[in-house]
């Protein structure tokens, strides 16, 4: 017999109140939408950096992952990793992080990214540094040299040829790598030597392993700016910015400078713009911030790169920025609709 | 004629709820029976409640006068049937509270016919002045259709200083589901047209317009086709976006003007109606028939077969819906009004009202919630505000029930629930929800200080 609704007394009727439509997309959803944009620079760091790349990415999540699990009250363990942000976090650090790294250092990353980055904030949502930064900046703080020291490019062929000091042990000095070769940007800082464009854009120079190839970076941006999950104002606002401050000097300087496509192309500019600049938990929720936002992570990376002691500066210019966030946010509130500004 | 690739005037922000019109769209408009009991609440518009004037046993005909205005804001009823008055006392109502009301037995054996002799109407439109006419839509008992159920006379009621300009009628029917406005548009476009015309002379505006989002396309070629040359009347084909319908947002679609906060339609010249409202008039003017029925849209996966429905006011709606084939076993929730703006129906033998525009019934599927995630600012809901708040700072506050603050730095009460934020948010969070709570326990601090 069928169970008709009408013909119960009591219908048990839910009374959730309106609206009752949904769109989509949910919060897990977005986040799988990252790490499909991630797809194509995590194939390049394989390819170019074998064996060492994986292990470091695997090392970095695994740290992310078991602080995140340690971290969660026991009730909410069920749901603890269901939002697959931690993992993200340990992927997006281990794709900043060079190919010789000792991997007990990219655990140790990957931990305090979501120890110190998240967790002690209050969880998802509620930290003001992007996380996978603030764990890259706690290991360049504590191990300068080790977080300095790059591996040359190679190719599928040599998948298997591990740098020898990703497995220094623990706390003890990581061995002389054979095979370390300076970044485009030191390069360019310390001997103002340029780097081929082109290899800058398909990837095989020394760098973090996440970061070299500049086509594999953009085709995950582009793929972000299309499904609309990230803000398109802030990379828009950071590439301009960061194009025209650097063209301005090169146009001062061209032997001293580099030109605005190396700026954009070379280090972590583009991997900083399209994944981590982005992040919307670190960045301003309106409009009009999104554009200050993104002019000052411009400005200030080109800054430190040209006039700092370091050649490369998205780390800090982003962290600065996040600083800068809720002051922002606070001074960018929309004017409501019939009211003055 | 109106071009089908441009968009169509709009507003800025919003979003794009699937609308699921295809459902009810094409269905004419049928009448339910009568059924044997009616229950009439006495305040089921916004405003003081009607005031009885029949007692227990008394015999009415349909369309006779049973509760008499009780104040300016607040508006007469009528039997919706002929009758016998069973009980004046507390009845359940949609939201599953008790409501005084008058309870009407249908009689049997009755025509049902309506006359015009049972009514106070005078149908010489013509000679009413201003004053006139708003006490006969007083006494029509007409609201306005579209929801709200605030008495129609009160808004024509305009201080010797202002002026209105422009009558701007409400076919917008931008929430998902409904199609009664459209039906009514389609099958009476006379009827809308004429309603226009004798609003428009009696505010003495000097030009109406009709928007309509461009879902529609067959009502608005209709209402196009009985437009006559010497009708000062526009119709406008609106961008489909969800809360085209809200006041403030139709009148900036239209008139490209921004009402400020804190002002009314009329305050800038404009006084804004309901399609159903508007038919309502000109039924009431013409035919001297008070607002006793109306339309009602019965849809969503729910309900075995969609409808739009001409009902008597008054009607139980689990009678509507038996006329409709019933329910299907999976149904959770029946929602009373727009999936994105109605109330949930707590029993189903709560009465239709003057405000309800449909009958929409949900499965697991549309109702089932995946968990709330924290807010990670992503800032959607901030492109879904139509009125350009703050949707996650709110919900953040509220949360927290740091509900002055609330309206201090960020005009919660600015907000008109319209839910596009929280149709809008990934996380779940029940954005709204928080907002309605603020308002309210801000509405009683007020009242408190006062």
């Amino acid at each position: 017999m069928k169970n008709d609704p009408l013909k119960k007394r009591d219908p048990n009727l839910l009374l959730q109140s309106a609206p009752l439509l949904r769109q989509e997309l949910t919060t897990p959803a977005a986040m799988k939408e990252v790490w499909i944009a991630l797809l194509p620079a995590t194939a390049a760091a394989l390819w170019f950096f074998g064996l060492s790349a994986l292990l470091i990415l695997i090392t970095s999540i695994s740290g992310a992952l078991l602080t995140e699990w340690v971290f969660t009250d026991k009730q909410k363990r069920r749901f603890a990793l269901s939002d697959t942000s931690a993992g993200l976090t340990g992927l997006l650090i281990g794709l900043t992080l060079p190919p010789g790294l000792p991997l007990w250092m990219a655990f140790l990353g990957g931990s305090v990214s979501i120890g110190l980055g998240k967790v002690i904030w209050g969880g998802l949502g509620t930290n003001i540094f992007n996380p996978a930064l603030l764990g890259r900046a706690f290991l360049l703080g504590t191990f300068p040299i080790a977080m300095t020291t790059w591996g040359a490019a190679g190719g599928p062929g040599e998948f298997f040829q591990l740098h020898s000091s990703n497995l220094a042990l623990p706390f003890m000095q990581a061995q002389v790598d054979s095979m370390s070769a300076a970044t485009p940007l030191g390069l360019m800082k310390f001997e103002q030597q340029g780097t081929a464009l082109w290899s800058l854009f398909m990837g095989n120079t020394a760098g973090s392993i996440g970061e070299t190839s500049a086509l594999f970076l953009l085709l995950g941006g582009v793929y972000l700016l299309l499904r609309r999950s990230i803000d398109w104002r802030i990379p828009t606002a950071i590439f301009l910015t960061a194009a025209v401050f650097s063209f301005i000097m090169f146009l001062t300087d061209g032997d001293k400078y580099p030109s605005p496509l190396f700026t954009l192309f070379s280090g972590g500019l583009l991997l900083g713009a399209f994944f981590m600049a982005t992040d919307p938990v670190t960045s301003p929720l309106t409009p009009k911030g999104c554009w200050i936002f993104g002019i000052g992570v411009g400005f200030l990376v080109v800054l430190i790169r040209l006039f700092g002691g370091l050649p490369e500066g998205m780390l800090y210019a982003i962290l600065l920025m996040n600083a800068a966030t809720p002051l922002i946010d606070r001074y960018t509130q929309p004017r409501i609709f019939g009211r003055q500004a | 004629m109106f071009n089908f690739f441009s968009l169509g005037q709009s507003f800025s922000h919003g979003v794009h709820p699937p609308h699921h019109k295809e459902q009810t769209e094409d269905l004419p408009i049928q009448r339910v029976p009568f059924v044997s009991r009616y229950v009439m609440p006495l305040g089921q518009h916004i405003g003081i409640p009607a005031q009885p004037v029949v007692k227990v046993g008394d015999v009415v005909q349909r369309g006779q006068l049973i509760a008499k205005p009780n104040g300016f804001i607040s508006t007469a009823l009528h039997s919706p049937v002929t009758g016998k008055i069973t009980d004046i006392g507390m009845h359940r109502y949609v939201d599953g509270s008790f409501k005084a009301a008058i309870e009407i037995a249908a009689d049997p054996y009755a025509t049902q016919q309506f006359s015009v002799s049972s009514t106070q109407s005078n149908s010489n439109i013509q000679d009413l002045n201003l004053d006139e006419f708003i006490s006969a839509v007083q006494q029509s008992g007409i609201v306005g259709m579209g929801g709200a159920a605030f008495p129609s006379h009160v808004k024509y009621s305009i201080p010797e200083e202002q002026k209105i300009n422009d009558l701007l009628v409400n076919g917008a029917e931008c929430e998902p589901y409904l199609t009664n406005d459209h039906r009514l548009m389609v099958e009476r476009p006379e009827a809308v047209l004429r309603g226009c015309e004798i609003l428009r002379q009696q505010l003495g505006a000097k030009r109406v317009a009709i928007g309509v989002e461009k879902n529609k396309p067959e009502s608005i070629s209709k209402l196009q086709q009985y437009l006559t040359a010497d009708m000062p009347i526009d119709i406008v084909p609106l961008e489909v976006k969800y809360p085209q319908g809200a006041e403030k947002m139709l009148i900036k679609s239209i008139y490209n003007k921004e009402l400020p906060a804190g002002k009314l339609p009329r305050d800038i010249g404009i006084a804004v109606n309901n399609v159903g409202t508007i038919v309502a008039l000109a039924d009431y003017f013409d035919q001297g028939m008070p607002l006793i029925e109306r339309i009602v849209t019965l849809a969503g996966p729910g309900v075995e077969e969609p409808a739009n429905l001409i009902v008597p006011i008054g009607t139980p709606i689990r009678d509507v819906l038996e006329f409709a084939g019933g329910l299907k076993e999976q149904t959770r929730e029946v929602i009373m009004g727009g999936p994105m703006m109605g109330s949930p129906v707590a029993d189903l033998d709560a009465p239709i009202l003057k405000g309800t525009s449909g009958i929409l019934a949900f499965t697991d599927a549309e109702t089932a919630r995946p968990r709330e995630y924290p807010c990670i600012r992503c800032a959607r809901c901030l492109e879904a505000c139509p009125y350009f708040l703050n949707p996650s700072r709110l919900a953040l506050l509220g949360k927290a029930r740091l509900f002055e603050e609330m309206q201090e730095k960020y005009n919660v009460m600015d907000c008109v629930e319209c839910g596009a934020c929280t149709f809008a948010c990934p996380s779940n969070i029940p954005i709204v929800q928080h907002i309605r709570t603020a308002k309210d326990n801000l509405r009683n601090l007020s009242a408190k200080n006062n």
